[in-house]
């Protein structure tokens, strides 16, 4: 009898526990996109949702908010740099799982999960250190002074060459993403089963064909779902974005000039907000990119449901 | 006596330190059915990959001894392994689909590697091969539909297809029967009586009766050795090592 | 027969992969190779033990931004450590119960969701209220950083157990709550010690949701209602500082940074084979 009650009593009590637990993870959820929406609706409700996220000028003194051009430098910046990152990370994925002998693969893949796991502000040091006076001094001022003497147009799309600016935050921006991108895709390579690769082999197939004609298409989902994710991460990457574009709040206008993300305006801006409608706005900035986020994410879970192979078979 | 298609000469397979199959000479004739038979684990599926240099792939494999196909060594420096597979095909245990490409595709896939891209050659190869496969009435009106939508036999059939489109000389089987259910091993095992006319074939199987059904001569393995090689009539009727029998007999395995 | 075409392609394919291999290394090479070089000069006995030193004065330490560090991740540890698990065992152990769908989409939402907005989530619900900065609040930031991966990771593991495992307990007349609790997480006990301290290596390295919560604190500080500092935080006003001495320092704060990382990554690698 009592170990009737006990074992009962027991086990409502532990489900409890752990159903009250996983409410408070969900609760956490949904205050933080709640919490995020009611704090920028001062500032939907003056711009209206679609003027805030299509207002191209962001003044505090004006009291004039627009996300627009955040948004686009979000997305430029992740955009680039994620088309620089793909080949490379897959190519190290491919030499990884394909081609290197183990212990060079085990060497590589160790380097790759170790940069993978450096601190944004790491990069950002780096950045601000060796990239940006290499990109200023090798490739912005000689290109800059190239325009000015043979195609003084071109000036205005460059923009200033200080190293300071949308190139160097995309440069490193696609270093960071180039870690994450390769993981995933390794491991999407090491799903495909070994006899499609022996298949492949038995009917006279070179390694660049079982790779080519076998080993991509079978983990082109895993792939993808990686692509996008690592577009995700770009998006949400703050610190060495922060610390390198430049943070400008006008639009996007040229390849060295200074901008500035959704994440880097908040990192930089939030903590002297004077209250009032510019926090508000920066909330609903948070807001914006909440809803960039999950949507990203929301894609590559698609992409890899529906373009997995693996579970189709069997 | 028969014309000889393969032999090998004291073929010795070794697995980084210790060694899969131990100095095996075997002759395989041509158009005929060699069936490798013996408790799993005892080599015959070793030895099988050594004759398509499948190997190759496994950086801790080492090989010694010859492999001839047509007189020629297949390990002698300078002998090209994809030339090779080319020539002596292969099927594995289990189906291999390729899911990402329609049965047509699947098929077509060796004639591919070579870039042929002539619509009409592919889809005669296709069709001959699906014939020969015994599969061509069951998918001719759906060649372009994925190849994983097929059951596990026609996924096997499949996979033999596609190793007859590059028309080898010589097909391996690995088991090929053993994840099917007794109704597609059925087909599978009347199909390879009219596959010996076209191709040499050397099968291993796990099953006995299997071996005794469809092959013509039978090699049996224990442990990395071969025992005995011998016709499979004789064989099975009147096993000359004592260890053959006692295998065919059901008394280990 | 073009099978020499065909070789030729292969290798050139073999020198891409190695070339696009060696395009990711070699920056990434450099970075780790400058951290080092440029951060070991900092790190002096004075960076461990003294507060830092006004602007411009050179000399100081980075004590209160490594007790900081500890201070922050742990709290931050035993919040998201205790959540995290509740979801991960409810999810492995309970696959049937209906807060289990939506369970998973949070956490794979979670996961999504960039580490500012944590920041931004932890200002609202924990700074304002409270009405100031504090190391509490960087915690929950971070806490709900590590949810979504302690989640994961125990539901993982705990999958991998074999089901008889469970049977066996239930078949000596445990209740389910012993079964979870006595056989099975003790069974997973590895791989949740290295989903913990992934969790921890990727919260220890964020900066940005504690920008205004933690918000930094140049004195040593245990209170963890007050501002507190952190390395990552510390790099990040040190690197877009103009004092050279500041800037020496951020590189030492780095290389530290780093090594506890690989340190962690490593313990988290080696719990996870022992189990």
């Amino acid at each position: 009898m009592r170990s009737r009650i006990y074992g009962k009593l027991g086990d409502r009590a532990f489900t409890a526990l752990l159903v009250v637990l996983g409410l408070a993870v969900m609760l956490v959820a949904v205050l933080l996109a709640w919490e995020l929406a009611s704090g920028g609706a001062e500032a939907f409700r003056t711009f209206g949702f679609w003027g805030f996220a299509s207002g191209s000028a962001w003044n505090a003194v004006a009291e004039q908010f627009g996300a627009w051009p955040f948004l686009l430098g979000t997305l430029i910046t992740s955009a680039v740099a994620l088309a620089l990152a793909f080949l490379p990370a897959l190519a190290a994925a491919i030499a990884i799982a394909e081609y290197a002998p183990r212990w060079l693969a085990e060497v590589v893949a160790y380097l790759i999960d170790l940069l993978a796991a450096l601190p944004s502000v790491v990069y950002g040091l780096w950045g601000i250190f060796v990239l940006v006076p290499l990109v200023r001094d090798r490739i912005e001022q000689p290109l800059f002074l190239w325009s000015a003497e043979h195609a003084p147009a071109l000036m205005g799309v460059l923009g200033p060459p200080t190293g300071i600016g949308m190139l160097s935050a995309v440069l490193v921006l696609a270093l960071m993403i180039v870690p994450y991108a390769s993981s995933l895709a390794r491991d999407a390579i090491h799903m495909v089963p070994r006899d499609q690769r022996e298949a492949m082999y038995a009917l006279g197939a070179t390694r660049w064909e079982v790779v080519r004609r076998v080993v991509l298409p079978y983990a082109r989902g895993g792939i993808f779902a990686g692509v996008v994710l690592a577009l995700a991460r770009a998006i949400g990457e703050t610190m060495a974005v922060t610390m390198l574009i430049g943070n400008s709040g006008q639009l996007p206008y040229s390849v060295f000039g200074p901008a500035a993300t959704m994440a880097s305006l908040i990192a930089n801006e939030f903590a002297e907000a004077e209250g009032g409608l510019q926090l508000s706005s920066l909330l609903a900035v948070g807001f914006l990119l909440l809803l960039l986020s999950l949507a990203v994410n929301l894609i590559a879970d698609f992409i890899l449901r529906r373009m997995s192979v693996g579970e189709g078979r069997k | 006596m028969e014309p000889l298609r393969m032999e090998t000469e004291n073929l010795t397979v070794h697995y980084g330190k210790s060694v899969g199959v131990r100095n095996v000479s075997l002759p395989v004739y041509d158009r005929k059915i060699t069936a490798l038979i013996g408790p799993s684990g005892c080599g015959k599926t070793t030895f099988l990959r050594a004759l398509n240099r499948m190997h190759d792939l496994n950086p801790i494999v080492r090989i010694e001894g010859r492999v001839r196909l047509d007189g020629e060594d297949l390990y002698a420096p300078g002998v090209d392994p994809v030339a090779i597979r080319r020539r002596v095909g292969m099927v594995f245990q289990r189906p291999t689909p390729f899911p990402t490409m329609s049965i047509f595709e699947n098929v077509v896939a060796g004639l591919r590697l070579v870039g042929v891209r002539d619509r009409e050659r592919l889809m005669g190869v296709a069709e001959r091969s699906l014939k020969a496969a015994a599969l061509w009435d069951e998918v001719k009106d759906r060649l372009h539909e994925p190849a994983v939508g097929l059951s596990g036999g026609q996924q096997q059939r499949i996979s033999i297809a596609r190793a007859l489109a590059v028309e080898p000389e010589v097909l391996l089987m690995d088991e090929p029967t053993s994840a099917l259910d007794p109704i597609s091993t059925q087909a599978i095992e009347d199909l390879l009586a009219g596959l010996k006319e076209q191709v040499t074939i050397v099968i291993v199987t796990h099953n006995m009766q299997q071996a005794a059904r469809v092959s013509d001569y039978t090699a049996f393995f224990l442990n990395g050795d071969m025992i005995e090689f011998g016709p499979t009539e004789r064989l099975f009727t009147n096993p000359s090592d004592p260890r053959t029998e006692a295998y065919i007999t059901g008394r280990f395995g | 027969m073009n099978l020499r075409r065909r070789y030729l392609r292969d290798r050139v394919m073999v020198a891409l992969v190695y070339l696009g291999t060696a395009l990711v290394l070699l920056p990434l090479g450099f970075i780790l190779l400058h951290v080092f070089t440029q951060g070991i000069g900092a790190l002096n006995w004075a960076f461990f033990t003294q507060p830092p030193a006004p602007p411009g004065e050179g000399g100081g330490g980075m004590l209160p931004a490594i007790v900081g560090t500890f201070v922050i991740d742990l709290m931050a540890l035993a919040m998201g450590g205790v959540l995290g698990l509740g979801g991960g065992v409810l999810m492995a152990e309970y696959p049937d119960h209906p807060l289990n769908r939506p369970l998973r989409l949070v956490a794979n939402v979670l996961g999504g969701v960039p580490a500012i907005l944590m920041g931004l989530f932890a200002f609202v619900l924990v700074v304002e209220p409270m009405g100031g900065f504090s190391a509490f609040s960087g915690a929950v930031a971070l806490a709900i950083l590590m949810i979504p991966i302690i989640m994961r990771a125990t539901e993982e593991v705990l999958r991998i157990l074999p089901w008889e495992l469970r049977e066996a307990g239930l078949a000596l007349g445990l209740p389910r709550w012993r079964v979870t609790l006595s056989l099975i997480l003790p069974a997973a006990r590895g791989g949740i010690v290295t989903g913990l301290l992934l969790a921890l290596a990727r919260a220890a390295g964020e900066a940005a949701p504690l920008l205004f919560t933690a918000f930094g604190n140049p004195f040593l500080s245990f209170d963890p209602l007050g501002p507190m500092d952190s390395l990552p935080l510390k790099i990040y006003v040190y690197a877009i500082s103009p004092y050279e001495d500041w800037i020496r320092q951020a590189w030492g704060a780095a290389l530290l940074l780093a090594l506890m990382l690989m340190v962690t990554n490593y313990l988290a690698r080696r719990a996870l084979r022992r189990s």
